[in-house]
């Protein structure tokens, strides 16, 4: 009976498994994952029955077994949600904590439909009264933080009011304020409620539990406002703490708190300076110290001897030997410093060094990062052949690592920091060599783009290029695929610097290139293509030179003709096969060679090669053709004029030199007049919505099949068609194809690449060049330059996303809104913003608000200055305008500084609400007329 | 603020997932997994935190402490200071060890309820709230005695006998 109905039995409740029992259960058949699945959903049919019971016990122990299960074997339980709600009335402790426990690790804040039935427990369970033991109320107040939803948030934020505003004692009031924290951040709505009695909770009288509590919750939500100025006015409380406590959490905390207000308020940075620098020197814990250095390199690097200070203390962090920990933030500490400190990561540099050593994954990451931001010009060479050396011996990953930093920070802002080209193509090479090697891509990438930008750095590229090519070694390393198909192009696309020509043919076509993916073999089938050829045109130039300058002496006449070459052929000329001249059997060889080892590609499956391959073939076949070519008189081969026309052939399908483009280049086409491109196409419905043929198809067939038969047929429609067609060719004959006859007769497509086409778009193609030309013009080669000319078109990447972070800080501004006017006391609220003064008057004491005359106009010396930060900041400061005379008082007067600063705070909160009422007539000029920020400490 | 407490053993086994920002089942699986991956991968001797972007989103970190069997881990954001969050684990260990009486991973094993008592009295909704193993272990004492006195004189054998007199 017992097993078949859902209804639990007697047995199972007398002899129900504890969670223990559950427990020792999965234990013993912990060896096998099959074994344990079993045992678990043994389990779980037993506590499906057992959480039906009417007996409350049992129902506890069911759920607490399933809350073991799901929180520590990933089950969901969201179908026990109602089972838990139903304990929580129980009059029995143990049972409503379990439920509690249950939904805290369970209920999720949006999807929990369900929380709204528990919103009377919740109440009943946080109203004062002797029944309800923190024992009951902490788990209630768990749930309520980590599981409510805004509407909940919002229903019971007034019931955490007793214990967050009552006693001070009351052991629950941290665990208050913590959820209090959280309901503001799902509601932001219930700020005017609690916001106070958080705030109330910063006070001298309460509890150092509640302090802290009250100060996390605060340093929570300062950090995550976008704008955290609206926290401004508690700025005096923190300080105290600052000064006061001996609680290091509380004064983590406060520093936090500074750091993200200090930027906002100059004169409050330099009020924080003294206390911070006082615990950094002091403090004996080293989460102060670094909180306190961090504080001082984020919010207050305008003042040097703090940051010396800190300094100082990062690099007895970073001398710590014993302490990972430390010398691990001691780096972070140094990577928060701005370039403008870098001669303090350059004092460290030492130890910086020695971290790439240590075996400390973290310590060594931080350690390139901080050495990857040393680099300079100057000595990016010592650094980088360094790492690199570093990189050949230490683990794959951090070699890889070092390598991508590497490429990376050279590779930045088109290769910025590089001023010896030929030294960084070589680095390249010596990176691709390394064993671990990933990073084919990023290397393929720059050693092409410093082919395309750099011509000085060409010799010296194709020299790597040939290195590598060379290496049989390096075909088989699949991750080296892509930097030889680098090196295969560069060599073929730079060929003239080439040393020696038939060897890198040779290269290109070893054996072991079988190794290589069909793409990339495609490229080196091209780079032979362009090799041949350029031989073939250097061979026959050759003679031709011979034949013009006919001097007795040939070595001379070929030095002679060198002058005569362009700048770029000049160095080639006498570089090819050390200063010997090309004989017409070495090319031979070279044909011969290409023949037989192309070949049988020329039927290889994969079309790019065949192509390529039948295309070096074809080439070979054109060359042999020639009438001359077999004759021993090499003279005599110019005689033909076949071998002119192939030579400049040739010569001009290699001579345009390839460019790097600019992104840009797209944008910066003019468009044409008479090309609307914002134009609506659902126009064409309008013209073609009358036929039933879909428009495609109409078209096409117009075009394609105007033949004489078909039009018999149905002459009608097509009539009718090519007339609407004609029509809307009328209207939007930009879409079309340019045809110059009569479409009717156009009876077969457009060749790709038609030179009509081109006619077409004559001017866009104008503008282009005209665009490169300008683009390059200005960047001419100087001679007297150290550094080769780097070609480098611009390349602004457009708008940020301005738009998208707009939204999110309109989100975040919520709560900040709303705080503020809690805080600042404007708007909705006037009522809560005249308690909490009015109430701040009594609990301190102060005598009237009649000190407005303490009130002093700004001081004209740092008129400019607040002037500039005051445009930064929101304009809804602008309503304090009142400002105390700074006080340039020692920590003696403190005391007297701090009671005057409360009038001001107070009495600028009047002035704010008067001034929110004189706003609807005052003109929007208001901003400008020489803000003032109310100085919060002084 | 913290977002998640994490005890588990160095097989990868969780013996303790507390996460301050729900997590589904499947991700706070998938989470564990991922801590479980980077923590097994890493020598002794080394520092103690870890940069966690990668599994628990933009800014968060992790520390954590190797003890016998376990790993101890919290994950926090920028709002929390990291030399702090690794004395809180060893307030939490040293919590463990004076309630338990030389804690080992067996306790945690079979003491589910106590230890969320623990981390609770600890951490509350992502926040620090004590950090005196001596107030929390009064607390959760106190806890524990209200739960046996109501359990014990109200309810258990009540039911029980209302059972057998049916």
């Amino acid at each position: 009976m017992a097993a078949t109905s859902s209804a639990p039995s007697l047995v199972d409740t007398l002899f129900q498994r504890s969670l223990d029992d559950l427990i020792r259960s999965l234990r013993s058949s912990s060896s096998s994952s099959v074994l344990e699945a079993a045992a678990i959903t043994r389990a779980l049919d037993e506590i499906r029955r057992e959480i039906r019971s009417p007996d409350l016990d049992t129902k506890a122990v069911a759920l607490q077994k399933l809350t073991y299960l799901a929180s520590l074997h990933h089950l969901d339980m969201s179908w026990a949600a109602f089972h838990a709600l139903e304990l929580l009335p129980s009059p029995s402790l143990p049972h409503p904590r379990v439920a509690y426990l249950a939904a805290s690790l369970s209920f999720h804040p949006s999807s929990t439909d369900l929380l709204p039935l528990a919103t009377h427990q919740l109440r009943k369970h946080l109203a004062p009264s002797p029944a309800n033991t923190p024992a009951l109320v902490a788990p209630a107040l768990h749930v309520l933080a980590l599981a409510s939803s805004a509407d909940l948030a919002c229903h019971l934020a007034p019931d955490l009011l007793p214990i967050l505003s009552g006693q001070s004692s009351n052991p629950l009031r941290p665990k208050a304020i913590a959820t209090a924290l959280r309901a503001l951040a799902v509601c932001p709505d219930a700020a005017p409620v609690l916001f106070k009695p958080l705030v109330d909770c910063l006070s001298l009288s309460s509890e150092p539990s509640a302090v802290s509590a009250a100060v996390s919750a605060f340093c929570e939500l300062a950090l995550a406002a976008p704008d955290p100025s609206p926290y401004l006015p508690l700025a005096p409380e923190f300080y105290r703490l600052l000064v006061d406590s001996r609680n290091n959490w509380v004064l983590i905390k406060v520093l936090k708190i500074f750091a993200r207000l200090a930027p906002l308020e100059r004169r409050l940075a330099v009020r924080i300076l003294d206390p911070v620098c006082q615990l950094l020197r002091r403090s004996p814990a080293k989460s102060v110290v670094f909180e306190c250095i961090r504080t001082v390199l984020s919010s207050l690097s305008d003042h040097d001897s703090a940051v010396r200070l800190a300094v100082d203390k990062i690099k007895e962090f970073l001398a710590s030997d014993d302490d990972p920990n430390l010398r691990y933030l001691g780096l972070q500490a140094l990577a928060m410093l701005g370039p403008a400190y870098l001669w303090a990561v350059d004092e460290s540099r030492e130890v910086v060094i020695r971290s790439l050593n240590d075996t400390d994954t973290n310590i060594r990451h931080q350690a390139l990062c901080l050495i990857m931001g040393m680099l300079r010009e100057s000595n990016v060479v010592e650094i980088c052949n360094l790492l690199i050396k570093y990189a050949m011996k230490s683990d794959p990953d951090f070699a890889n690592e070092i390598l991508d930093a590497v490429l990376a920070t050279c590779g930045r802002n088109v290769y910025e920091l590089i001023v010896d080209f030929d030294w960084y193509v070589s680095l390249l090479g010596e990176m691709a060599r390394n064993p671990h090697c990933a990073k084919g891509d990023e290397i393929e990438r720059q050693l092409v783009d410093i082919g395309l930008r750099v011509r000085d750095a060409r010799p010296e590229l194709v020299r790597v290029a040939r290195d590598l090519l060379i290496d049989p070694a390096l075909l088989g390393n699949p991750f080296l695929c892509r930097v030889l198909s680098a090196a295969a192009w560069v060599s073929g696309e730079y060929v003239e610097s080439s040393r020696n020509l038939l060897e890198l043919v040779e290269a290109l076509l070893q054996p072991r290139t079988n190794l290589l993916s069909l793409l990339v073999r495609a490229v080196y089938i091209q780079a032979v293509f362009k090799v041949v050829t350029f031989s073939f045109i250097f061979f026959i130039k050759q003679i031709q030179a011979f034949d013009t300058k006919s001097s007795a002496d040939r070595n001379a006449a070929f030095e002679n003709e060198n002058d005569v070459a362009t700048a770029d052929k000049a160095v080639i000329f006498d570089s090819i096969d050390n200063n010997e001249t090309f004989k017409h059997e070495s090319l031979s060889h070279l044909l011969d060679f290409v023949e037989t080892t192309v070949g049988p590609l020329s039927e290889c499956d994969n079309v790019e090669i065949q192509e390529r391959a039948r295309n070096v073939l074809g080439l070979i076949h054109i060359i042999r053709e020639t009438q001359y070519w077999d004759i021993v008189a090499e003279h005599e081969l110019t005689r033909d004029k076949k071998i002119s026309e192939i030579v400049e052939l040739m010569e001009a399908a290699f001579s345009e030199e390839l460019g790097p483009v600019s992104t840009n280049a797209q944008k910066r086409v003019t468009v044409p007049e008479d090309l609307i491109l914002n134009e609506n196409l659902s126009d064409l419905a309008e013209v073609l919505g009358d036929i039933d043929v879909t428009p495609c198809t109409s078209i096409s067939f117009s075009l394609r099949c105007h033949h004489p038969t078909e039009t018999k047929e149905d002459s009608a429609p097509v009539i009718e068609a090519s007339s609407l067609l004609a029509e809307h060719r009328k209207r939007h004959g930009l879409y079309y194809l340019p045809t110059e006859k009569d479409e009717v007769e156009s009876n077969d497509y457009p060749l790709a690449n038609e030179p009509l086409l081109a006619v077409s778009h004559v001017d866009d193609a104008k503008d282009i060049v005209k665009l490169t030309a300008q683009s390059f013009i200005p960047r001419k080669e100087k001679p007297m330059k150290p550094r080769p000319v780097v070609i480098r078109l611009d390349e602004g990447d457009g708008d940020s996303s301005s738009g998208l972070t707009m939204v999110k800080e309109f989100k975040d501004d919520l709560l900040s809104g709303a705080i503020r006017n809690v805080l600042l006391g404007n708007e909705s609220k006037p009522s809560s913003s005249c308690d909490m003064s009015s109430d701040r008057t009594s609990r301190r004491g102060e005598t009237d608000a009649s000190n407005n005359n303490e009130l002093f106009s700004q001081p004209k010396e740092s008129n400019a200055l607040d002037g500039r930060e005051h445009r930064k900041s929101s304009s809804r400061k602008s309503r304090h305008h009142t400002r105390h005379k700074e006080k340039n008082g020692s920590l003696g007067n403190e005391d007297i500084e701090e009671t005057s600063h409360r009038h001001s705070t107070r009495s600028s909160r009047h002035q704010g609400r008067h001034k929110h009422r004189e706003r609807g007539d005052a003109p929007p000029d208001v901003v400008s007329q020489e803000p003032v920020i109310q100085d919060f400490l002084l | 603020m913290i977002r998640a407490v994490i005890v588990m053993n160095t097989q990868g086994k969780p013996r303790l997932l507390k996460f301050y920002e729900f997590q589904p089942p499947e991700k706070q699986h998938e989470l564990t997994r991922s801590v479980f991956a980077v923590l097994s991968g890493r020598p002794d001797n080394v520092s103690n935190f870890v940069e966690a972007d990668a599994i628990f989103g933009p800014g968060t970190r992790l520390v954590y402490k190797h003890l016998a069997t376990l790993y101890f881990v919290f994950v926090f954001d920028s709002c929390e200071n990291e030399l702090a969050m690794l004395d809180l684990i060893q307030v939490l260990v040293e919590t463990l060890d004076r309630c338990f009486k030389n804690v080992c991973e067996l306790d945690i094993v079979f003491n589910f309820n106590k230890m969320h008592t623990i981390l609770d009295e600890i951490i509350f909704g992502g926040q620090v709230l004590e950090t005196s193993s001596e107030r929390v272990l009064k607390a959760v004492e106190e806890i524990s005695r209200l739960e046996k006195s109501s359990s014990s004189v109200s309810f258990v054998p009540k039911s029980v006998s209302g059972r057998f007199g049916r």
